[in-house]
């Protein structure tokens, strides 16, 4: 229901810049992940537009109106944490139920609301429980379910899956889509390291890296036309292989990227070779890693399994499509 | 077909004998006890016992070890005169004694009430982050590490009525017609030994409840934030409740020290019986009057008081506030006073 939109969004920790000037829209029902390496800023950038921090400068709007000034309550957020910051000595109804009695509805609107979202999470048996009494998965539910029954305009996940196994993270974060499925009025801010998650959840993705913005733009168009070398090599797993040297000059770019996906393998006479050092068979696909004289060996993705040992060489040659070529300074050549 | 009877392998059953490793933990459990409980024996248990012993006795400090078995006595004791009248003598009748049970009592529940709350109060200004905390916390802790007696004398001569700097403050500022001898006049003792003790003791308390609001970790405290409480709000739903087990045991802490207070009343308000408590009664009567036996007497008086109002903090503590249930583990303890050390 929100638009948010960020103006030469500034923020510094005393002398330390931490977000250094960020321009961002943000539609009304989009789900946008903030992704990046660790201290490029995207939690502080989440927090700001929660109203946990100041903004040191620049503006945040909300539909149009500043809110700089407002307390995270009237921005009309809600937000759920890494650590799910539940209240440890309260039931989960009065998790819940905790930022609503203060807004003075009537005591049955207050249970029909929490009950109606404890059902949507599956967390309706665990009403009378302590958080310490529920595993990760339900606290992180109870932590979701605080946040939907507040209504919020805007809903903020700082790195919600984080803390939870392998297994629980894919499901919960199927359950996250759904929400954004079910609350598509919503808008949705979503931080995260893992860009896998950031490519199934996204409608958008913004990549932070140090403080500014490398790019933003849906999943598909930040594996497909990344905006610089940065970007892509973040986005996409495995990541994508860069090759310099001779054989980028070859294609006139200082940098050749081309992912594991994209490279074909050829009995004789492909275009590079290498020997292989390690596989790693995946099951539905595999991966083989080829020293090829670069900084880091070059990843071959294939179908299913395969027989390759360790001393083996192999021919490899790059879709020409698929190739990237990057400048000097990283940019994309097109 | 085959002629080969299947035979079932035997099972060797595991013996529910106790593990070797068990039996070695135990072993070395006892081994790291062994010298505490000892010490403990020595200095605590075994002059605990000889005070009950001297009780029953009449024993005097001219000769300690020549007493005789009078049982209860020094408690209490009747003689029956001709009249009929009745007339009881001993510690149980004694109004020195519940005089001093009484200033003892106020004294605790006084100071410790007090010290609680501005704890509480200097242990929140403590937690929050501002310039300069670090120099803030360690100078906070100087009343606390100030030897009693030096602090005592010196509260003695800021409260003295001729020369004393709080005199003089209260008559420039027109808060005192007169001068006022804090310490010497009756209706003023206590207050004067109140507001030394918890301007002493109230950093200790601090620190203790500074320890417990470490404890709660910052997010939920932005959680509330975003839940829009407001902060008064968050202090008594979020910051007592979560800081209680904390403040429970520094109150026993203090409890137990207020009960046996002395040296502060030694110094500053000797001989005034205002001011005299439980410990500096039975010291008189122990060394001043040699009524060895009745101090004796009074010693134990003193330990039993003491050891039934701690059970008796930690058990109401416990059923009232938590109702019934066991921080440790969620479960109702069986037995309600039943200290757990993990709150």
């Amino acid at each position: 229901m929100a638009n948010i939109q960020l103006k030469d969004v500034r923020k510094s920790f005393g002398t330390v810049k931490v977000i250094k000037g960020v321009d961002l829209e943000i539609k009304s029902g989009e789900f946008m992940v903030f992704v990046g390496p660790s201290g490029c800023g995207k939690s502080t950038l989440l927090r700001l537009v929660a109203g946990l921090e100041d903004i040191t400068s620049g503006q945040l709007l909300f539909d149009g109106e500043v809110v700089n000034g407002l307390t995270p309550s009237k921005r009309g957020i809600a937000m759920v944490f890494q650590s799910y910051a539940l209240y440890p000595h309260m039931t989960v109804y009065d998790n819940m139920a905790f930022g609503l009695t203060l807004e003075k509805g009537s005591k049955e609107q207050i249970r029909e609301r929490v009950t109606k979202a404890a059902d949507l999470l599956q967390i309706g048996q665990y009403l009378d429980r302590l958080p310490k009494q529920l595993s990760g998965g339900q606290r992180q539910r109870v932590a979701i379910g605080r946040a939907i029954v507040r209504d919020p305009k805007v809903f903020l996940f700082d790195e919600p899956l984080s803390n939870l196994d392998a297994a629980l993270r894919v499901a919960t974060r199927i359950e996250i889509a759904k929400l954004h499925e079910d609350m598509n009025s919503v808008t949705m801010i979503y931080v995260t390291h893992d860009q896998v998650e950031a490519m199934t959840l996204a409608d958008r993705i913004c990549v932070l890296r140090d403080g500014v913005i490398e790019q933003v733009g849906t999943p598909m168009e930040l594996y497909e036309t990344p905006d610089s070398l940065f970007v892509a090599g973040f986005i996409g797993s495995p990541k994508m292989n860069f090759i310099s040297g001779e054989a980028a000059a070859a294609y006139k770019a200082h940098t050749l990227g081309i992912r594991g996906e994209h490279l074909n393998v050829v009995s004789e006479g492909g275009v590079w070779n290498g020997k292989v050092i390690h596989t790693e068979n995946l099951g539905a696909d595999s991966y083989v890693y080829l020293e090829m004289g670069m900084e880091e060996p070059v990843v071959v993705r294939l179908d299913g399994n395969n027989n390759y040992h360790s001393g083996d060489v192999v021919h490899v040659s790059p879709m020409e499509d698929k190739l990237h070529r990057f400048d000097e300074e990283g940019k994309p050549i097109r | 077909m085959s002629s080969e009877t299947i035979v079932p392998p035997k099972v060797v059953l595991a013996k529910p004998i106790k593990s070797e490793l068990l039996t070695q933990r135990v072993a070395a459990a006892r081994w790291f006890l062994i010298p505490m409980l000892v010490a403990l024996a020595v200095v605590a248990g075994w002059p605990l016992l000889r005070s009950i012993y001297f009780s029953f006795t009449d024993a005097s400090l001219t000769d300690l070890y020549n007493a005789k078995f009078v049982g209860f006595k020094n408690y209490i004791s009747w003689t029956t005169l001709k009249s009929g009248r009745t007339i009881y003598s001993g510690l149980l009748v004694d109004p020195v004694w519940w005089n001093a049970v009484w200033n003892t009592l106020r004294f605790a529940v006084v100071s410790v009430f007090f010290e609680a709350v501005l704890g509480m109060i200097v242990a929140l200004v403590l937690n929050a982050e501002f310039k300069g905390r670090s120099i803030v916390r360690a100078a906070i802790l100087i009343p606390w590490a100030i030897p009693t007696i030096v602090s005592a004398k010196m509260w003695a001569w800021m409260l003295n009525d001729q020369f004393g700097i709080l005199n003089d403050l209260g008559l420039r500022l027109g808060l005192l017609g007169e001068k006022v001898a804090w310490t010497a006049q009756p209706d003023t003792a206590m207050t004067a030994v109140l507001i030394v003790d918890v301007w002493k003791t109230t950093p200790f308390m601090a620190l203790l409840v500074l320890a417990g609001l470490q404890m709660i970790p910052k997010d939920i405290y932005e959680a509330a934030e975003i839940d829009g409480v407001h902060p008064v709000k968050q202090f008594f739903r979020i910051t007592l409740p979560l800081v209680r087990p904390a403040l429970m045991v520094a109150i026993i802490f203090r409890l137990l020290d207020a009960m046996r207070i002395f040296d502060l009343i030694y110094v500053l308000t000797p001989n005034s019986s205002a001011t005299k408590t439980m410990s500096v009664v039975a010291r008189e009567n122990l060394f001043d009057f040699d009524k060895f036996a009745y101090g004796s007497a009074q010693s134990t008086l003193l330990f039993v008081i003491i050891a039934v109002m701690t059970a008796l903090y930690i058990w109401l503590g416990r059923v009232r506030f938590d109702g019934g249930i066991d921080r440790c583990s969620g479960v109702i303890p069986r037995q309600p006073p039943f200290i757990c050390w993990c709150w």
